[in-house]
């Protein structure tokens, strides 16, 4: 739907994206219903469950709660485009090693939180993972596997750092 | 009949398109599923490349993966080079393919072993002509015929199309391995799709684009049964982004399982070009709706009711042995007790959602649905298509919990998507509708009174339960199972019910009855222990002492429902020992509590570790051993499910899940008010299989149920506070 706003150039996953869309949708509709960019998925659309989750300049926002006027030029990353990042890629690694989906359907969001925690906290307690991730709800109760992973990588990027 | 089922006895091959081998393998079902045919599906390429059909939608019970791989198992395929592609629905040549009931790997066991072992043969007797030498003499491994004596090996690809020309063995004639010559079944093997899973891509319904697609919100009746009597949409049609609203006239089908409401409802449809664009629009339709059915509907009302009948007493005779009554009066101690549990929603992280094309008459489907089939059935008589012109591919599901057994959101779809001819649409629902317009788990209430001798052992027992139905019995998802323990464990037992209606859809919640009967028998029957001088485990191993197998019919080729004692003892024993049971010394705050279950063809015995600090429970270990059978197909995705069902059984419990209802409304709206674990409750848990000689059963679901009883009966232990309430405050 065009002719109502100017359309905005958006930065994601390193490539200019231009959407035709009113700053007052969701960075998460952006994504999914403008660009078909659906590995962001909606699960709550009130910041409860973080299924939506992507690096906004490197940190974790709630996709569903991040209107696209407050983007601006900050770059976007989303779960596609992650894995070209040094921390991105040994997440989505780790979560392989340790099959860490059941439904999978919450994972993207839990590996865009993981990743924005490992970059800011390279060795993560146990305390300090618990924190980082409890935005993030798994149905299937797949914890143990994400904790694990989130281990498994901090343990792979502080050996390659 | 006869004729029919055995001329898809005999394995039928076709050349692919592409060249190569295409094994459709077909046995008759066991007639109780009244279908036709279980088939497994096989294709090898040229290239080396071997594609496994995977039957049953995968929801995170991990059955994409594990029934692909018994097939690669008889096919001595190389699993690297194997790929997995999910069925479209065709029960004619694939057999059932519903996901629910743990009933899967039990159905697909056998059939997936021929089906693979049926390829495997076909390719064998391509190398063996080859060569010029006996069958017999050539081995296979990772999709590799060799002939050891002259050292001569050839890749399957090579044999493939060859192959394809071969008439197929018949499946009695076909040898299969013996468990010891397994090198995939019993190895731990990640998920087919996590590699995609990971990397965000397109896998899920909601994922699902096309050209030209629309996206859909559906609001619905704000309570069971309301009609709607009024619709102005001007407003939301001059919203932004708005290509159509569209009024939709509810359909009463015949439900999907008896009892429920499994319907397409009245409604109006908004559709967009961008979800959020109809969301928004939403809040502009002024609906004037007719709630009358609803009213007086709710859970206090429902509770108060429930309370005046098992005041009352009595209820209609649902089992009785013997004669609970005067053993009760000849009891040294006479033990009794109400439990209740409230209504509980799914809240599967995927809304309900589905996307549906109708083209030239004919409709197509993208459907997360547990019962495709079911779906289509739904769909024809709500939307007035033919089910012979309905298509359906099957996505992967963003969890089921037995939400998606039921296709309301496929009759939706259908229903928008004719209104719309030749445009997809997604028809998704927001938290809020998810929350509101599900099939919930039912309430229910219970009580309880026990009889012990001057030993402490249970010698009385009777249950009157109080659920919901239209006549004298419960409705489906309200019942209690056909058996249920302490039945057929002691001479004098009785167990009644008494119902009254509800307009709530009721569905299956994973482990349905058995997550909330559990809780109940087992946390009585360690206030029974308990008033013995006993504990639960040592009672319930007394209840188990004789070998006996007795409750519901078996069938042959089928995982036992019967109940069997000595499988209970062994998974008992096994708990007992993981958690060094009775040789822990006391510390105060902290408990440890036992519970054990059968259901789903399941045993599980679950020790639960909690320390209690004021009102704040932390569960400290779950022990869990479980018995589904000889074998476990993929260790690694079975250790998940278990774990995955105790965290959920914990979270029902701990986070305090509940629907509450007014005048039928449901006054739940998120996951602030509806809470689930997170990450902070990561219990260390240790799980044991332990084997028996059954033919393997599922995983899904028999894990979950002993855990809430389990905690309750730790949380008493550590506070002497006893929960007999879900979800549990202290």
């Amino acid at each position: 739907m065009g002719g109502f706003d100017m359309a905005i150039t958006l930065s994601i996953n390193g490539a200019a994206r231009s959407v035709d869309a009113p700053d007052d949708m969701p960075l998460l509709w952006v994504l999914r219903d403008e660009l078909n960019m659906v590995g962001t998925k909606f699960g709550c659309g009130a910041g409860l469950c973080g299924a939506c989750t992507v690096h906004m300049d490197g940190a974790a926002v709630r996709s569903c709660q991040t209107p696209l006027g407050a983007v601006g030029a900050a770059k976007i990353t989303t779960i596609e485009g992650v894995g070209e990042t040094p921390i991105g890629a040994a997440v989505q690694k780790a979560w392989v090693a340790v099959d860490a989906p059941q439904c999978g359907y919450c994972q993207a969001g839990q590996i865009m939180s993981a990743s924005a925690l490992l970059a800011a906290t390279p060795k993560p307690t146990r305390t300090q993972i618990t924190q980082g991730m409890s935005g993030n709800l798994c149905r299937c109760a797949s914890y143990h596997r994400i904790m694990d992973a989130i281990e498994l990588a901090a343990k792979e990027t502080s050996h390659a750092g | 009949m006869q004729a029919e089922l055995s001329r898809r006895s005999f394995l039928r091959a076709s050349a692919l398109a592409g060249g190569g081998l295409l094994v459709d393998f077909s046995v008759p079902v066991h007639a109780a599923q009244g279908a036709a045919v279980l088939t497994a599906f096989v294709a090898i390429d040229t290239s080396g490349a071997i594609t496994i059909a995977a039957r049953n939608p995968e929801m995170g019970q991990g059955i994409k993966t594990s029934l692909p791989m018994i097939v690669a198992e008889e096919l001595d395929a190389d699993w690297a080079q194997v790929r997995v592609e999910q069925a479209d629905l065709d029960p004619a040549r694939y057999g059932p393919q519903f996901s629910g009931a743990s009933m899967s790997t039990m159905m697909g066991y056998l059939p997936m072993r021929q089906a693979g072992a049926a390829a495997r043969d076909m390719l064998v007797r391509v190398a063996a002509a080859r060569w010029g030498v006996a069958v017999a003499e050539i081995s296979t491994a990772a999709s590799v015929a060799h002939h050891k004596a002259s050292g001569r090996s050839l890749p399957y690809a090579a044999l493939a199309q060859e192959a394809a020309g071969l008439a197929p063995a018949k499946p009695g004639d076909l040898r299969l391995k013996s468990p010891e010559q397994f090198t995939i079944i019993g190895s731990r093997r990640g998920g087919v799709d996590t590699p995609k899973i990971v990397r965000g891509d397109p896998l899920y319904s909601i994922d699902t684009r096309l050209p030209g697609m629309l996206h859909a919100v559906f609001v619905g009746p704000p309570s069971p049964g309301a009609v709607l009597r009024r619709v102005d949409d001007a407003a939301a049609r001059a919203m932004p982004g708005v290509k159509a609203v569209i009024p939709i006239q509810g359909v009463k089908a015949k439900g999907t399982f008896a009892g429920s409401v499994d319907s397409l409802t009245d409604g109006v449809a908004i559709v967009a070009t961008n979800w959020w664009y109809a969301q928004q629009a939403r809040d502009k339709l002024v609906l004037e709706w007719d709630e009358s059915a609803a009213q007086g509907h709710g859970d206090a009302a429902y509770a108060a009711r429930a309370k005046a009948l098992l005041d009352a007493g009595g209820g209609k005779v649902a089992f009785k042995a013997g004669d609970a009554k005067a053993a009760l009066g000849k009891a040294a101690k006479v033990i009794s007790a109400r439990y209740d549990y409230p209504f509980v929603a799914h809240n599967t992280l995927e809304p309900q959602n589905c996307t549906a094309l109708f083209k030239d008459g004919k409709l197509t489907f993208w459907a997360p649905a547990q019962q495709p089939e079911n779906g289509r059935k739904l769909v024809a008589q709500c939307v007035g298509v033919a089910e012979g012109d309905i298509t359906v591919h099957v996505t992967r599901i963003g969890g089921g919990f037995g939400r998606r057994l039921m296709s309301d959101f496929m009759a939706q779809a259908g229903a928008i998507a004719k209104a719309m001819p030749g445009v997809p649409i997604n028809v998704l629902y927001n938290r809020t509708d998810d929350i509101t317009h599900d099939f919930y788990r039912p309430a229910g209430w219970h009580k309880f009174k026990a009889g012990i001798d001057q030993s402490g052992r249970l010698t009385a027992f009777t249950n009157h339960f109080v659920s919901f139905g239209p006549g004298e019995d419960p409705q489906f998802f309200a019942n209690m199972a056909p058996f249920h323990m302490p039945e057929g464990l002691i001479p004098d037992i009785e167990m009644t019910h008494s119902v009254f209606p509800t307009i709530m859809p009721l569905g299956a919640m994973r482990a349905p009855t058995s997550n909330a009967h559990a809780f109940v028998f087992q946390g009585f029957l360690d206030e029974v222990a308990r008033a013995g001088g006993r504990s639960l485990p040592a009672l319930m191993l007394d209840l188990f002492t004789a070998d006996k197998q007795f409750g519901e019919t078996d069938k042959a080729g089928e995982t036992p429902r019967s109940f069997n004692t000595a499988r209970a003892r062994a998974v008992v024993q096994k708990a007992m020992a993981m958690s060094d049971w009775g040789n822990v010394p006391r510390k105060p705050g902290i408990g440890r509590g036992f519970a054990f279950y059968f259901c789903h063809r399941g045993y599980f015995a679950e020790v639960v570790e909690v320390a209690v600090k004021g009102k704040a429970v932390t569960v400290r270990k779950v022990w869990a051993a479980g018995d589904v059978g000889r074998q476990i197909v993929n260790p690694l995705g079975a250790e998940a499910q278990v774990r995955g069902s105790i965290l959920d059984g914990l979270s029902q419990a701990l986070n305090g899940q509940k629907i509450t209802i007014e005048n039928g409304r449901v006054q739940q709206s998120n996951f602030h008010d509806h809470p689930f674990a997170r990450i902070d409750r990561l219990p260390p848990v240790e799980v044991a299989f332990v084997p028996s000689d059954a033919q393997p059963g599922g995983l899904g679901e028999p894990a979950l149920p002993p855990v809430i009883p389990a905690l309750a009966n730790a949380i008493f232990d550590a506070t002497g506070k006893r929960l007999r309430s879900m979800p549990f405050a202290l």
